[in-house]
């Protein structure tokens, strides 16, 4: 069984995908990708495994500092005090 | 069909507001104390979440942070705008986190990264459609686990680029500012992110859609 994306097209297709993605593939590029998606089940997978990846990393909650932060952060760089 | 992917979105007005940037600065030049705390206010939590993870440590990513704005406004006038207030902080922060990293792992973090982005070349080895399951499944607190795990878990040449363009929402050419690296360089770079990230996340979602395969 082949197990990876190894076909010559799929290898050359696969660097552009993140541009196809992001909408930013010229339209000549877009057509020839979709046409190779068309047939080949594999890098379909493949488009559309990554772009669920970038929809949820893009939708995960942000960390956030701890609340206390501001207040080190002011004293410690000496901000906390009225000017002279 | 790609237009449904939601841009990062952590970018406040202010911090894109020239002019206002522009009178923050001359105000900290000139050394007004308020206007350093407003700085702070506006670019710290960023600042942070780029600190946090590249070293995964909170107390030493607020180490950096604190690093970062002193060195800041110690050298602002040496800040001649070139890029935004916010590209310069990272700048800035990033550094600080690398030159920590290297410290304590001198052996494993290359001082030439090509080496290790050579490693990371990422041909697609997943292949099972995960996509089909439940949106309920990609939402619980173990899958969001494994998401946070694997972002930290990036190879470092990968990660800050991942971070800033990715999750911090700057332009390729912020980025690249920030990151001291070409414009393409940084393309690739979060190409091969995004690559290594599906891989390594379809994994776990590959096993849970043929466990509920099974259990039905
Ligand atoms: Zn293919």
């Amino acid at each position: 069984m082949d197990a990876a994306v190894s076909h010559h097209t799929c290898k050359e297709l696969l660097v552009s995908l993140s541009d196809y993605l992001d909408g930013e593939a010229a339209e000549a590029l877009c057509a020839e990708i979709e046409r190779h998606l068309a047939d080949c089940e594999d890098c379909r997978v493949v488009v559309d495994t990554l772009r669920k990846t970038i929809l949820l990393y893009r939708t995960l909650p942000p960390p956030s500092p701890p609340q206390t932060i501001r207040a080190r952060l002011l004293h410690a760089l000496e901000l906390d005090k009225d000017a002279p | 069909m790609t237009k449904e992917l939601p841009a990062p979105t952590l970018l406040s007005p202010e911090l894109l507001d020239e002019a206002y940037e522009q009178r923050l600065l001359e105000r900290i030049r000139a050394g007004d104390k308020t206007a350093c705390a407003e700085c702070i206010d506006l670019h710290s939590a960023g600042v942070y979440r780029l600190a946090l993870r590249m070293v995964g440590d909170p107390h030493e990513a607020e180490d950096i942070v604190q690093e970062t704005f002193l060195n800041a406004f110690r050298t602002i006038d040496s800040f001649e705008g070139r890029s935004s207030l916010s590209t310069w902080l990272y700048r800035i922060a990033y550094n600080a986190a690398l030159m920590r990293l290297r410290k304590k792992q001198p052996l494993h973090v290359s001082i030439d990264p090509h080496v290790d982005e050579e490693e990371t070349a990422t041909t697609p080895v997943q292949l099972f459609d995960w996509c089909c399951l439940p949106e309920e499944d990609f939402q619980t607190a173990e899958a969001r686990n494994e998401l946070e795990r694997a972002i930290s878990e990036l190879p470092e040449p990968l990660r800050a680029v991942f971070v800033l363009r990715e999750l911090e929402g700057l332009s390729t050419e912020e980025t690249a500012q920030a990151l001291d690296l070409s414009v393409s360089n940084v393309k690739v770079r979060l190409h091969r992110a995004r690559l290594w990230l599906r891989e390594r996340l379809s994994g776990y979602f590959t096993e849970l859609a043929q466990r509920s395969q099974e259990r039905n």
